[in-house]
């Protein structure tokens, strides 16, 4: 099966609390933070391993191409999935503020155009937009059928179909769709079972989490083709239409921490003091 | 002057609450702008949906029976029809995970922009700002959306659930838009668990977890007692979910759900970040924990420095003796 994996570089989530405004408000700044591979698309990126894969002997089946928009520094963050064992990949470049989910959304339609994949997997969002919506718009552009927030996927024997568990606010929600197709991953696809190919023997488990890349595979990756493209070769002229005029941080809590000595305490702070019992 | 479309979701037959969350944000929207709503009851049981949904100031309520479980292949092109048929300047729907499924889709369709998750709303000379949080609730950013319809999401916990005005809208039923996707995606189940407690994301108290309780019996005979003592709803972090201590659906946080009840307890619960994002709205937020510099302290009204396994049995009894 041939997967496309579209990836993006975001700052680092584990230093979020350190994500900045800017004294005018205008832009959000992540000076001194670190890029770091959106953690959903580094789900993505291995759930679209074990779908093309045998997990007991290793034998590859079938191609993981990964894409990223933006600057020439997005080919640091696409070395990261070639190292994890992806095959090639794709730079749409671009400034990051020539982009929003729309513009991403018809760069990728384009590019699928081009590479005819049976799959595009993606992260459901990415940490910093938080906006949880290209896979979508991508989905309808194309005009394929989608799953969203997969936590588990089963790929038929002949790679024709996919049955996918979808994580909903009410329970889990299955999906039997025809590929080609979009599915974007929420966090627990990457749990030891939660991905299925029907090569892969039932009694194989994954290690939980994303895969770490090899030495072998930190070197493999260097040598390993990444196409540049601009958008305007794949004809998306259009602007971002979502427009931010402001950043800000969000309001502090109330007060500082009351630290409490018995449950005697609490309990007649919580009656009488914050009145919400 | 602005008209809004408010997409309903639908639920065993019924309308579900969360929809009332987009109802009121459409109440704002044309209020701002001198526009009206419309609601769009799409699914099974959409004419019932449509009589919950007629005291609450809608200009009209279209109906459009849909037999089977949800996909959005089948309804956004539906969606996208309504939208079209009328002057709307605004789709929404709420942001449960069937907000944040459908309405991109419906989006990409009407060639429309789309602000998801916002917190709030203003008109400003005409325009329409959209305040969401973004970096896991580290930055709030203020946008608008540049096409001629726009499509938003808004997420429950900002926004609360419209009143009852009164009155009865007129309904008018719709039909079906067909859609090439949807002959390749067929909806298999939905598996749900059933609890006689409030629902998370709506519930005014909420108890979770954390790792610390250890196990899935523990869950069961420490923290249960307390959170049927309080009414409360039952949640989770991440790492407890994930441990197999609670189903999935139960976890708190930047991947799980967002709540802002009035009291939140964060029983043996450090506090990453990605679960802070998840619960930092909530009015007052009590933890109990072993180690009294964990970053839970960083949102924390009150803190009870101890061990869970002591204090939340005797918070329990503390709470039921007071309760009489």
């Amino acid at each position: 099966m041939k997967i496309l994996v579209p990836v993006k570089r975001v700052a680092d989530p584990d230093n979020a609390n350190k994500v900045k405004v800017s004294p005018d408000g205008q832009r959000v700044t992540s000076d001194g933070l670190e890029w770091k591979l959106n953690p959903f698309d580094e789900y993505a990126v291995e759930a679209a391993l074990r779908i093309n894969e045998n997990g007991a002997s290793g034998e590859k089946l079938g191609e993981v191409v990964v894409v990223s928009l933006g600057p020439d520094d997005v080919q640091t963050t696409l070395r990261q999935p070639l190292a994890m064992g992806a095959d090639r990949g794709v730079q749409i470049k671009a400034t990051d503020d020539q982009l929003d989910s729309s513009v991403v959304a018809k760069a990728l339609k384009a590019l699928v155009d081009a590479e005819k994949p049976d799959l595009v997997l993606m992260g459901k969002q990415a940490v910093d937009g938080d906006s949880n919506t290209a896979g979508q718009m991508l989905a309808e552009l194309l005009g394929w059928p989608m799953a969203t927030f997969a936590m588990a996927i089963e790929a038929d024997a002949s790679g024709k179909t996919l049955t996918v568990g979808r994580e909903v606010d009410t329970g889990v929600l299955t999906l039997k769709v025809t590929l080609p197709a979009v599915v974007t991953v929420d966090l627990r696809i990457v749990s030891p079972a939660a991905v299925k190919n029907g090569k892969t023997p039932d009694t194989h488990k994954y290690n939980e989490g994303a895969r770490y890349a090899s030495l072998k595979g930190i070197m493999a990756a260097k040598k390993k083709p990444i196409d540049v493209k601009s958008l305007a070769d794949l004809g998306v002229t259009s602007a971002p239409v979502v427009k931010y005029s402001k950043f800000e941080l969000p309001p502090a809590r109330s007060g500082q921490v009351k630290y409490v000595e018995s449950v005697q305490e609490l309990v007649t702070k919580l009656r009488t003091e914050a009145k919400v019992l | 002057m602005t008209d809004v479309l408010v997409v309903a979701e639908l639920l065993e037959g019924g309308m579900r609450r969360s929809t009332l969350s987009a109802v009121n944000f459409a109440k704002q929207v044309a209020e701002g702008t001198g526009g009206s709503f419309d609601i769009l009851a799409i699914g099974e049981g959409a004419e019932n949906a449509a009589s919950q949904l007629s005291g609450f100031g809608a200009r009209k309520i279209f109906t459009a029976e849909v037999e089977g479980g949800y996909v959005a292949e089948k309804y956004a092109p539906t969606v996208a029809e309504v939208a079209k048929s009328g002057d709307y300047g605004v789709v929404t729907a709420t942001a449960t995970t069937y907000g944040k499924d459908l309405a991109p889709r419906v989006a990409a369709r009407l060639e429309a922009g789309v602000a998801s998750d916002i917190a709030s709303v203003a008109v400003d000379g005409g325009k329409i700002v959209y305040r969401r949080p973004m970096y896991a609730g580290n930055v709030f950013g203020y946008c608008t959306v540049e096409t001629p319809i726009q499509v938003v999401t808004v997420r429950q916990t900002e926004f609360e659930a419209a009143a009852e005005s009164g009155g009865s809208s007129d309904t008018e039923s719709v039909s079906i838009a067909e859609d090439g996707a949807a002959a390749r995606v067929e909806f298999v189940s939905l598996e749900s668990q059933k609890s006689e407690r409030p629902e998370l994301t709506e519930a005014e108290i909420v108890v979770s977890g954390g790792r610390a309780l250890k196990s899935a019996e523990n869950f069961k005979s420490v923290l249960e007692p307390l959170v049927d003592t309080l009414g409360a709803a039952m949640g989770a972090s991440r790492a407890a979910a994930d441990a197999g201590y609670v189903p999935n659906d139960l976890q708190v946080g930047q991947t799980g759900k967002v709540v802002a009840p009035k009291l939140y307890l964060a029983i043996g619960i450090s506090g990453a970040i990605q679960h802070l994002a998840g619960m930092k709205g909530s009015k007052v937020i009590v933890a109990i924990n072993k180690d009294k510099e964990a970053p839970i302290a960083s949102v924390a009204d009150y803190f009870l420095v101890g061990d869970l396994f002591q204090v939340v049995p005797e918070l329990t009894s503390e709470i039921q003796k007071a309760k009489g």
